[in-house]
């Protein structure tokens, strides 16, 4: 069974590098946002499997519980940052790029 | 790997599951050709996957304290994500982001969000695409 996991959090490694792309060439910033968000949720489930190689599950998922906790909390205030951000700008290039 | 007991089995096969469900995601994350579907492919495909993947580990765990905790993590992440999703593109909509209504060749691109790299469908015109038609 830990071989299985160690192959499964391996790919899951894979899994987790590929919206890194998304947030490479996104066109728009919220788009940036969504491809680290969704690294960061996937991200939750590989430590929770590291904690069954280390044999410390218990430690692990409160690890897990704070990561989700802040993910999350920072993807709501990034958010809400980028909506009050963004407005001043729509008049600007609406008048700059003709 | 023939050495499985039967509860591995289950959570093998709950993990198989969970991480292809996250690979669709991933890839529909990097192929859509808009905003809003890839926030449709990030969000619903990530909160299955995850949530088969952590249902799992709990086949895995069996009955102790752990697993109480990592459903903890299975009721928040189910509640959070599909939030935080919402809230994203709820920001992308109020910032002014238009969907893209159309195919990606007659599609005027009249997203106004300042950007260093805009896509070069955007750089023609301003007008919408109503008006542009006609």
């Amino acid at each position: 069974m830990q071989t299985f996991l160690l192959v499964a959090a391996t790919l899951l490694m894979v899994v987790i590098v590929i919206p890194l792309v998304r947030v490479w060439k996104g066109p728009t910033v919220f788009d940036r946002l969504l491809g680290a968000n969704a690294m960061a949720t996937k991200t939750i489930v590989l430590i929770a499997m590291i904690g069954y190689f280390y044999d410390r599950i218990g430690m692990f998922i409160d690890i897990t519980l704070a990561y989700a906790a802040l993910g999350f909390i920072s993807s709501l205030a990034l958010a809400k940052y980028m909506t009050v951000e963004a407005r001043p700008e729509e008049a600007q290039t609406e008048e700059k790029d003709e | 790997m023939s050495d499985f007991t039967v509860l591995e089995w289950i959570s093998a096969v709950f993990i198989v599951l969970g991480i292809g469900f996250m690979l669709i995601g991933s890839i529909g994350v990097i192929r859509l050709p808009d905003f809003y579907s890839r926030t449709h492919a990030a969000s619903k495909t990530d909160t299955l996957g995850i949530l088969l993947v952590i249902v799992g580990l709990m086949i895995l765990e069996g009955f102790t304290i752990n697993m109480g905790k990592l459903a903890f993590v299975l009721i928040f992440v189910a509640l959070a994500n599909p939030i935080g999703s919402h809230a994203l593109a709820r920001a992308a909509m109020e910032s002014g982001l238009k969907p893209l209504l159309f195919r990606k060749e007659e599609w005027d691109g009249t997203s106004v969000i300042a950007d260093s790299k805009k896509p070069s469908i955007g750089k023609k015109s301003k007008q919408s695409p109503s008006g542009g038609s006609a």
